[in-house]
């Protein structure tokens, strides 16, 4: 049977004007990053520095979130825990009301992805406007982001002149993308203004101050958080840190590795609501802290590595897979190496357990990691709690539900026939002797390539004339 | 390791065992001749990795263990692949964690060099090249790239036959697609990475491909052959040996 992940694929490798849009992005956004590091000690020691800093802020996440919770409240900002996505929704559509809001502007934020929260606004018929440019684009086309940092990187310069000539025909076609920009620009202001609630994403939580840090370049962020009246923030639990001083290395970390900015345009640090005598800024801040998994993942020393995470987008730049299927075959909200190690955990490996699968393991992801989260060892960790039979060992969910009888028995042959060396021998000589025989049409493996030839003799064979010891 | 040893134990790898002999055949012949007395002991089948890597821990275990019981002395582990030997030096001590036999592999996987390694930093291999001048591609494993950090060895030892001219080709460091069973598993995106990193490597018009892992050469050299027209492509090890000696 083939996987809905596999049709994709296949589907999207037959895109070649998207296989050119990610090749192109992604070349750039990697010399980028490498024109950032000029200095190689300086980027081992930030990363270590900044490892240590993400390290520190999970291995004390309750007590952690315990005084960000208190230090946001006395702020005056209002705390929310949601377990699930629908329980995030709820908190979100509890607040609308109470303003009877019926719009809200959003600002870039994963987690309201994560949330389909769109879809679930829109559903009450409430208007959901994303405000960051990609966003803006992918949602008048209909699309979920395919990139965590740049959601539209798929669609080129024409096709999104094409895609805004379709949606505003009143405006000339242009395929002038500061004119483009200007358009966007034109009708995103007067939404701004208007709208009830504003919606953002989180980068960083600051636990003994409590503030809100959140990182952007459009200014739309910084909009949406200040003039609508009401501004509500969503992130996952996992995205606090310690102390102030820690978020300096990680913005450092965070622009280069992402976009190889030196620094980003705009740093908000949201400390409370509109205090009394100030001009602007909203009435009501809220925050929404969403699990979804993470307090499981968390609970899995091994696996708890994924929670650092910052969201550059890094490994999925410079994902060999994801440069060539694209962020929508993964059929996920987060793409790319992040999103097969975090995705299949969050969903469950019976879920998206092929995610894991889908990695040659070469470790480009691991060697550009700002916090250096081993993801090729907990996608290998992930394969193995696929297909274990002590499932009940592991709280991964979905573990064991990979696991075939054809796939346990070739390996468990496999393991046989080389734990035997007479029988391995035995085989390798025969195979070797009479490989004229065996087959040259080998299904996948020889769609591009030819089958692979057999020596006429094994090094085992070959060796005895080498004068080695054979021992 | 700060002297040279007089005796290594050779893995050969099962890649180099059934289709790349002379790879193996070229290692050692490399190393008797650095003065090295090699042992290959011939119960040696493969360092399972194919099954570590699909999630078939118990499997791999059994494999491994029966590889580990092979090399008693405390001498090197010479192997002409990045990733056996990054299986054995890396993955070995994961593998047997909280097991009996943990401090064996951990012992093992102590002793482990991938062969380009062992030629640069422990022999301070000095070649002399006999052949005709010759343009050559590399391509480095990922393994050797990453999980063992040797990649600029092959580079280190193609620099010094005079004779061989290197040419970059585009997104080198990008990985071929085999990922061993990924070739198999996810066959559509396997074929995408190798057909373009087929395109780059024929680009720069050289005589050769060089490589040191027979995993990646069994890939690509797959695809060349399939397009017609092969470019020859060699283990490192045959490469240096049919250079270097008369």
């Amino acid at each position: 049977m083939t996987s809905t992940f596999r049709q994709t694929v296949r589907a999207n490798l037959a895109k070649p004007e998207v296989r050119a849009n990610f090749y192109r992005a992604m070349d750039g956004l990697m010399t980028r990053r490498l024109d950032q590091f000029p200095d190689k000690a300086e980027l081992e020691r930030l990363r270590t520095q900044s490892m240590a800093i993400r390290a520190n802020a999970l291995s004390k996440l309750p007590e952690l979130l315990e005084t960000l919770e208190a230090n946001l409240t006395r702020n005056g900002i209002q705390v929310h825990w949601a377990e699930t996505p629908e329980q995030g929704n709820q908190i979100v559509q509890a607040i609308l009301e109470r303003h009877n809001a019926k719009s809200i502007i959003k600002g870039k934020s994963m987690v309201s992805e994560e949330m389909g929260m769109n879809h679930f606004l829109e559903a009450l018929g409430i208007e959901c406007l994303e405000s960051d440019l990609g966003e803006f684009i992918i949602q008048l086309d209909g699309e979920t982001p395919s990139h965590i940092i740049m959601p539209a990187i798929h669609k080129n310069r024409i096709q999104i002149a094409k895609l805004f000539h379709q949606k505003f025909p009143d405006i000339p076609y242009t395929e002038d993308v500061d004119e483009l920009t200007q358009t966007a620009r034109r009708i995103l202001r007067d939404k701004f203004y208007a709208a009830p609630v504003g919606l953002s994403g989180v980068n960083f939580m600051v636990a003994e101050t409590g503030t809100l840090c959140l990182v952007e370049n459009e200014g739309n962020g910084r909009m949406s958080t200040t003039a609508p009246p009401v501004h509500i923030a969503v992130t996952g639990i996992e995205k606090v840190v310690e102390s102030l001083s820690d978020v300096p290395p990680l913005l450092s970390i965070l622009t280069r590795s992402a976009t190889g900015q030196p620094i980003t345009t705009y740093f908000n640090m949201i400390s409370s609501p509109r205090k009394v005598g100030e001009k602007d800024g909203p009435e009501e801040v809220h925050l929404v802290l969403l699990d979804n998994g993470r307090s499981n993942i968390y609970s899995d020393p091994e696996l708890l590595a994924t929670l650092r995470c910052i969201r550059c987008g890094a490994c999925i730049n410079h994902c060999p897979v994801y440069v060539r299927i694209g962020g929508h075959s993964y059929g996920t909200v987060y793409p790319g190496p992040i999103g097969s190690i975090l995705e299949p955990q969050k969903a469950g490996l019976d879920v998206h357990g092929e995610l894991a699968q889908a990695s040659t393991l070469c470790g480009a992801c691991s060697e550009v990691c700002p916090v250096r989260i081993p993801i090729p060892s907990i996608l290998n960790r992930l394969r193995y709690d696929g297909v274990r039979k002590d499932a009940a060992n592991t709280n991964t969910v979905g573990s064991g539900k990979r696991r075939t009888l054809s796939e346990a028995a070739t390996w468990k042959t496999w393991a046989w026939a080389a734990t035997h060396p007479t029988i391995y021998h035995a085989g390798s000589t025969l195979a070797t002797r009479f490989k004229g025989m065996l087959p040259t049409n080998l299904g996948a493996w020889t769609t591009v390539r030819s089958a692979p030839k057999l020596a006429e003799s094994t090094l085992h064979q070959q060796v005895k004339n080498l004068g080695v010891d054979h021992e | 390791m700060a002297t040279k040893p007089d005796t290594i134990y050779f893995f050969g790898t099962c890649l180099v065992d059934l289709m790349y002999p002379q790879a193996g055949v070229s290692a050692m012949q490399l190393l008797q001749r650095a003065g090295v007395k090699v042992i290959f002991p011939p119960a040696q089948t493969c360092c399972g990795q194919p099954a570590w890597n699909s999630g078939y821990r118990d499997e791999a275990r059994s494999v491994a263990r029966a590889q580990i019981a092979l090399f008693p002395k405390p001498i090197p582990i010479v192997i002409p692949s990045g990733s056996c030997a990054g299986m054995m030096k890396v993955h070995y001590p994961e593998l047997f964690a909280g097991q009996q036999d943990e401090a064996q592999a951990v012992d093992v996987a102590s002793r482990v060099y991938e062969l380009t390694e062992f030629l640069v930093d422990v022999l301070k291999i000095e070649l002399q090249d006999l052949g005709e001048p010759l343009t050559v591609a590399v391509h480095t494993s990922c393994s050797a790239r990453r999980e063992m950090g040797v990649a600029d060895k092959i580079e280190s030892l193609l620099g010094q036959l005079s004779n061989v001219q290197r040419v970059e080709h585009a997104r080198k460091p990008e990985c071929c697609g085999f990922g061993g069973t990924f070739a198999v598993k996810e066959p559509e995106i396997s074929a995408a990475m190798v057909l373009d990193k087929v395109t780059h490597i024929r680009n720069t018009g050289v005589d050769r491909l060089i490589s040191q892992e027979c995993g990646c050469l069994m890939n690509i050299g797959g695809v060349m052959a399939k397009q017609g027209d092969a470019l020859p492509h060699q283990h490192i090890a045959e490469f240096l040996w049919e250079r270097t000696h008369v």
